[in-house]
């Protein structure tokens, strides 16, 4: 069947900001399916309200809307574009939930618009849960007993019949959001309540539990002529249980025989075929009975999804890109593979290595969270390995995760009851757990009864560690046992550590063995066909088939797996360097090991090295390559804190050189640099221990801001209000020495923040963006909203800001990217940091100006002039963007939602319209904050902030707010002659309180500023409360005067939709 | 650790570890690229005479079990993996992979780059070895490989061919009650045993079909005294020039009674038809394969195990019609003939291992004879 000719324009709806359960992994399947589509001749149109992504670029498709992602803002888009498909399989659950309204509410047949790839119909068959178990009735197949509750006493009875532990799924929620284990009637009443809060439905599926059983994953693909084809078979290491996007899995299945494989494939086709998903991926997971090998469905996503990323890198076969070209009538047979142009993609690809994801959580981000693992996701992002064995791949894939952990191993002290408790309670140190055990004495019995991990895996572990002690003995006399030890994956690192030698004399020793690593291809067809795309991996084995090539070549380095403070923004800044370098000629080597991104996409860069990004398997890929040199701007932290060590193994750094890098870092140096330029910076300075930490806070006065050196994302940077606070600090979170100075800032109070990038070549440096920080001083840059242009500040302000910039770049020598945090306070503009590489924002501002900053810069770096650049430098801008961040606090009940100087978001959107309010208003909306038109207002602020009060409560007042306030607060309106209501504070043992409002549903908006330090724990209960009934609530001051713009944006009329490119073209 | 020595004729040389019996294997080196299903590959008969490299490195994993087998025992020559499981771990598995080869005698090698292997292969094409972990100078070894005869024009069915006919009674398996009892009976079948693999005949008796397997060497007028609804031709080993009474017998059929043949089958009935079979550089053999249903359209993936294949224009103008072709390199899947009730296919509707997509072969095989009026 050849493409469709009816269809001229299709719509593809993303995933919007990156979340816990939908990250990156979308932003790889929506780049490939505009890429898909464009190529076939289609006009696309793509909404994404995430301005990092790649997808939102405005050369990928042909009409670009960052906007909100709801079916209000969609249908808009619609309207104004009149595609003639939409295709909702491409943007998580997020595309697929606004899709399905959009059909249900009439607005596809209203403007004649076709679901492509998935039906109404196949959706709802696959995402309601009863119709779904009904359709696998029909079709002979086995799920674990369940039934449907919209209560309590409903879930109860379901409980009388599938016994405990019972699994609490809250229908159409993402990533597992709400679901939980119960395994008492306690349990499970909090379980009911929350799955049913979480639900949008209020509906739960209530289920027989298959704990324990073995987990697995076929990725499915079917096309308009029934063929059906799967790609890759996964298993999950951790049993079922654990969500998996929180297991550790492997893929192909390990542990199946043919025919067990292949019931679970002839299941996968008859489901497919029975829900009706048309074109496309599929993705369904089955539980197994170890005991006997019986069969059960768990469940089925009519769409591209976090596996089917995985499954794409895993293979080589691109599935949502190929997932595009059958939704507009190709069939799998009519489309080539890429990799081995001869053959079609009607096969499934055969692996000839092993590819283990692991995870990666960010609990030490919220300490207070509950770390176990179940049924809800809570990992932000995750890593891909691969190798010749399971073995080595798990090695790979702990060292990929950069958590500086080396070997299966916890490296500490653990008694028996601790060992135990890891081993039995999924959380995320329990694979290293299993490594620890083996070395205590545990067999792999014992193992398996607490974990329930299959033994074969274990065993495999039990190997790993079992060579250990031959490491140790004989790694840096023998060359078989260090072969072998590589073999088996160990890093240099690793081996330094067991032989207690230094990570340079193992390498130096290897290679003077000449045991050098391999490259070998990932192909799709296990070497069958020739391949043409160099997708590689290392591994240490006779034959390295991909020499490199004798073109000029560069090297990127990649930012590793997700994880808050560096995220997908990092991604875009790495494929567009390599874009870049591709339109210069040059060959683009990118390095990265994050399965879920565009990067590490085979057909990005020129060529791709699926690797760790440790100095070790850097230098592997360096030394082989010998590049003009490697980028390591681009990806955040990962591949900066390389650039000394790679500079010091001769390896040519582009760009900004590493020594201005630290010049930049280190505190001396830096407080050198501002006092030569004449500039100001907050008092402050290093210090090695916490006398000297109390006596520098004492000198330059409380507040103060402290935080380790070299961090990022403001890692364990806390606000410190007294001595009591910093001691605890000192102590306990860093642990202060010699070897880990601390920096401590003079706190700036109620200054404003502002960021700027910019990018310099040797003689100019040219401004792209000035950004105001909603939110005063105090709060992560990550985590602030902000806007571009500046919204408050005055010409001569930014003008002053823009030199100081220039002044910096200047001096650091900078070529490439430069960001700037800039604070002002009164008429005092202080430098807080300088970042000689490319920052989160930058493709926020890059969609913001029109202007490809991270391509600019790549091009400057290999020698370009910015002078060839035209339209670049700073002009007047029609519109306005406002950046805002969304936040995981729905995941972990518990953790107080308040912001600070340590970044906590997972993503952002952007807001982008005429003015500052309406701007404001969608990146609200847009980050999932439902600002009422009409309600109750809960208002309670702190001390210091009720000066500001009264007049952002006359303008609730004016718009028909009615107003309710703790007694504080409610003192001060009263006073102003403001009609409020005063309610009881939670500890104040009076009902009802403002927690039973919120539950009652009758706040439609929390403005909440809570004091500073220990005070503000009482006031976190109202802060969760809101978190868990969605209602949309504001901690700042600054937050909530936007917020209360916003609303009078809102009431005041029509939102506009409006491409990107309309917006840029608007500056020409 | 003592070492093992793959050597192939050209010269290519792997060192690596035992794997299984101690001593020396030899014949033609292939590989397989499945990703599950060792047993059932070890036990295909169609293997005898060649060394099998797993291009999938973990081979194992899930042990040995009494049921995934194709036929009484083990015929590779030799066995290759990158790394054979140390555990077996699965709820039907009964030894480990090594234990299973040194019961059975067979030879393999681990440890070593199955996949720089593999494309030496596929460069080079498939070509004779030796696996020796009892000969330590490898060169002595290159002199023996250079000296094995291939495959080309050798009988190999002879020596996996049953000595008597016998009957077949298993259907297909489940998995809580392993091989079923098959249904009564519609057709009487007779199934030539060029090395047929059991799957083959639990999917003839699930479809109702009474089968008496024969020898290869039993003459058409021995197959036809017994009065059978249809013929089948089983898969077997080797190039299907080496068997000409076989070809004999088939063309003593032909037009007389439905046939069907897979695999070794196919190529015979070509042979029988007139036309020509050549032998691929590197063959066939995985699980993954496309064919092209070329009167459905339809897309089936297939398992496949042939080092040689049919030409179709040789026995185009002799009334024979393509059916199916193999998307990755257009050589012939399938043939049919315009008149007489006769089909057959290169790959393994049987499966086992593998997908079972081309099942419906074995319901067009009922159906001819049906039609045929059995």
């Amino acid at each position: 069947m050849p493409k469709r000719t009816d269809l001229r324009r299709i719509l593809i709806i993303g995933s919007g900001p990156i979340v816990i359960g939908q990250a990156c992994e979308f932003d790889y399947s929506g780049t490939q399916g505009c890429r898909a589509l464009r190529e076939e001749g289609f006009e696309v149109v793509l909404v994404n309200s995430n301005p990092a992504t790649i997808m939102t670029d405005p050369d990928l498709a042909d009409r670009t809307y960052v906007e909100p992602l709801t079916p209000e803002f969609v249908a808009k888009i619609i309207e104004r574009e009149r595609p003639q498909a939409l295709l909702p399989t491409l943007g998580g659950q997020t595309g697929l939930n606004i899709a399905v309204a959009l059909a249900e509410d009439g607005t596809l047949d209203r403007f004649g618009v076709e679901l492509i790839g998935a039906k109404l119909e196949a959706i709802r068959k696959a995402e309601d849960r009863a119709l779904f178990k009904q359709a696998m009735e029909r079709i002979g197949l086995a799920l674990p007993r369940s039934g449907h509750a919209h209560t309590l006493d409903e879930a109860r009875a379901i409980v009388e019949d599938v016994g405990y532990p019972a699994i609490i799924r809250p229908s159409f929620t993402l990533g597992g959001t709400g679901g939980s284990i119960a395994h008492t009637p306690d349990e499970l009443e909090r379980a009911v309540r929350w799955g049913l809060q979480t639900s949008p439905l209020g509906s739960i599926l209530v289920e027989q539990s298959v704990i324990g059983w073995k987990e697995f994953e076929l990725e499915v693909m079917r096309d308009l002529a029934d063929n059906v084809v799967i790609i890759c078979s996964i298993e999950n290491v951790d049993p079922m249980g654990v969500h998996t996007g929180d297991s550790v899995t492997v893929a192909p299945a390990q542990t199946l025989t043919d025919k067990e494989y292949q019931l679970m494939r002839d299941a996968s086709i008859a489901i497919i075929r029975e829900i009706g998903v048309e074109t496309g991926g599929s993705n369904i997971q089955f539980a197994v009975n170890p005991e006997d090998g019986r069969l059960v469905v768990i469940e089925m996503n009519p769409r591209v999804s976090r596996s089917s990323a995985l499954a794409s890198k895993a293979t080589g076969f691109p599935i949502a890109k190929i997932a595009a070209k059958l939704a507009v009538g190709f069939t799998l047979d009519e489309v080539r593979n890429d990799i081995t142009r001869e053959t079609p993609a009607s096969f499934e690809p055969a692996i000839d290595y092993c590819v283990v994801k692991f995870p990666r959580w960010a609990f030490e981000k919220f300490p207070e969270a509950d770390r176990t693992l179940g049924t809800q996701m809570k990992s932000v992002g995750e890593v891909m390995a691969i190798g010749r064995t399971f073995k080595e791949a798990l090695q790979k894939s702990i060292r990929s995760l950069e958590q500086d952990r080396w070997g299966l191993t916890l490296d500490r002290p653990l008694d028996g009851d601790e060992l135990r408790r890891l081993l039995s309670v999924p959380n995320p140190d329990r694979i290293f757990a299993v490594g620890d055990a083996y070395r205590a004495g545990l067999t792999t019995a014992d193992i398996q009864s607490m974990t329930r991990i299959d033994p074969w895996f274990l065993e495999n572990m039990r190997e790993i560690v079992a060579f250990e002690p031959r490491i140790a003995e004989a790694a840096l006399t023998d060359g078989d046992v260090l072969r072998r030890a590589k073999q088996l994956g160990f890093a240099d690192r690793r081996i330094a550590d067991l032989t207690a030698a230094t990570e340079a004399a193992v390498r130096a020793r290897r290679l003077e063995q000449g045991i050098r690593v391999t490259f070998k291809t990932v192909d799709t067809c296990a070497a069958e066909f020739v391949a043409h795309t160099p997708y590689l991996y290392s591994t240490y084995e006779e034959e390295d088939e991909a020499p490199p090539t004798a073109r000029p070549k560069v090297v990127i380095l990649g930012s590793g797996p997700n994880r808050i403070g560096q995220g997908v923004e990092f991604d875009y800044c790495c494929v567009h360097a390599a874009f870049a370098l591709r339109d210069l000629g040059v060959e683009a080597i990118m390095v990265n090991c994050n399965p879920e991104t565009v990067s590490t996409d085979y057909d990005t860069s020129d060529r791709l090295y699926f690797e760790p990004l440790t100095l070790e398997d850097v230098l592997n890929i360096v030394e082989r390559e010998r590049p003009l040199g490697v980028v390591v701007q681009f990806g955040g932290q990962t591949p900066l804190k390389l650039a000394v060590p790679l500079r010091d193994a001769g390896v040519p750094i582009l760009g900004t050189s590493p020594d201005a890098i630290d010049r930049a870092e280190d505190r001396k140096r830096f407080n050198a640099l501002i006092a030569e330029l004449g500039l100001n910076q907050a008092a402050g300075t290093t210090v090695r221990s916490l006398p000297e930490a109390q006596t520098v806070a004492t000198t330059i006065g409380y507040p103060v801001l402290v935080r380790p050196s070299y961090v990022l994302g403001g890692r364990a940077m806390r606000l410190v209000h007294d001595d009591q606070d910093l001691r605890e600090y000192m102590g306990e979170a860093v642990q202060v020495s010699a070897e880990h100075p601390v920096l401590i800032d003079k706190f700036l109070e109620d200054a404003l923040e502002i960021d700027v990038d910019a990018v310099a070549d040797a003689e100019r440096v040219v401004v792209g963006g000035v950004m105001e920080h909603i939110e005063k001083a105090g709060i992560h840059s990550g985590d602030a909203a902000c806007a571009l242009p500046p919204y408050s500040l005055g010409e001569g302000q930014v003008r002053e800001l823009r030199a100081q910039t220039r002044a910096l770049a200047r001096a650091l020598g900078v070529i490439g990217l430069i960001n700037v945090q800039f604070a002002i306070r009164g008429d005092l503009i202080y430098v807080l940091e300088v970042n000689p590489r490319a920052s989160r924002t930058v493709p926020f501002v890059s969609k913001a100006i029109g202007q490809p900053l991270a391509k600019i810069a790549t091009a400057v770096m290999l020698g370009r002039s910015l002078s060839t650049y035209t339209g670049l430098e700073e002009r007047e801008l029609s519109h306005i963007a406002v950046k805002e961040s969304v936040f995981p606090f729905v995941k972990f009940p518990g953790v107080d939602v308040v912001l600070g100087p340590e970044m906590k978001s997972t993503g952002e959107v952007m807001g982008i319209d005429r003015d500052f309010r309406k701007a404001y208003l969608k990146a609200q909306i847009a980050a999932g904050e439902t600002l009422p038109a009409s309600g109750t207002v809960f208002i309670s602020v702190r001390n210091r902030d009720r000066r500001q009060v009264t007049s952002l409560a006359k303008r609730l007042a004016d718009m028909g707010f009615t107003l309710v306030a703790t007694d504080g607060t409610a003192r001060v309106l009263k006073r102003h002659g403001m009609p409020v209501e005063v309610i009881h504070k939670v500890g104040e043992g009076h009902r009802p309180n403002v927690v039973d409002l919120l539950e009652g549903g009758q706040i439609a908006v929390v403005f909440n500023t809570p004091e500073d330090g220990r005070a503000r724990k009482d006031s976190a209960i109202i802060r969760r409360t809101a978190v868990a009934q969605n209602v949309a609530y504001y901690t700042t001051v600054d937050g909530i005067q936007a917020a209360i713009g916003a609303i009078e944006a809102l009431l005041k009329g029509e939102h506009r939709v409006r491409s990107l490119q309309e917006y840029h073209a608007g500056l020409r | 650790m003592s070492t093992t020595w793959l050597v192939l004729r050209d010269g290519r040389t792997f060192r690596g570890r035992p794997l299984g019996a101690v001593g020396e294997g030899s014949g033609e080196v292939i590989f397989n690229t499945a990703m599950q299903g060792y047993q059932e590959i070890l036990t295909d008969p169609s293997y005898r005479g060649q060394i099998v490299a797993m291009t999938y490195p973990m081979i194992g994993n899930y042990g040995v079990n009494e049921e995934d087998v194709e036929s009484r025992r083990p015929w590779v020559n030799g066995f290759i993996v990158k790394e054979a499981s140390a555990i077996a771990s699965n709820f039907r598995a009964g030894t480990s992979l090594d234990d299973y080869l040194r019961r059975h005698g067979i030879v393999g090698i681990q440890d070593i780059d199955t996949r720089a292997l593999t494309r030496h292969l596929r460069d080079h094409g498939a070509q004779d070895g030796i696996i020796s972990s009892v000969e330590t100078d490898p060169r002595g070894l290159l002199e023996r490989a250079r000296a094995l005869p291939g495959l080309i024009g050798r009988d190999l069915v002879a020596e996996v061919t049953a000595d008597a006919p016998y009957g077949w009674s298993e259907g297909r398996w489940e998995l809580s009650r392993g091989y079923v009892a098959p249904p009564p009976p519609r057709f009487k079948v007779v199934a030539y045993d060029c090395g047929i693999k059991f799957n083959i005949l639990r999917q003839l008796s699930t479809v109702g079909c009474d089968v008496t397997v024969v020898p290869a060497a039993t003459p058409a007028a021995d197959v036809l005294v017994r009065k059978p609804d249809g013929v089948f031709l089983s898969n077997g080993p080797g190039d299907p020039e080496g068997v000409p009474y076989l070809i004999e017998s088939v063309r003593g059929l032909l037009g007389r009674v439905p046939i069907f043949g897979i695999c070794l089958g196919h190529q015979i009935l070509g042979l029988a038809a007139g036309g020509r079979t050549y032998k691929l550089p590197f063959g066939h053999h995985g699980a993954n394969h496309p064919v092209k249903d070329l009167v459905t359209g339809k897309v089936e993936i297939t398992a496949q195990n042939h080092g040689f294949a049919v030409e179709p224009d040789s026995v185009s103008r002799l009334g024979w019609e393509p059916t199916h072709v193999n998307l990755n390199d257009t050589t012939c899947e399938g043939l049919r003939h315009r008149e007489w009730p006769v089909f057959s296919v290169q790959y393994h509707p049987e499966a086992s291992p593998g997908p079972h997509d081309a099942n419906y072969l074995f319901h067009r095989f009922t159906d001819l004879m049906t039609r045929n009026g059995g």
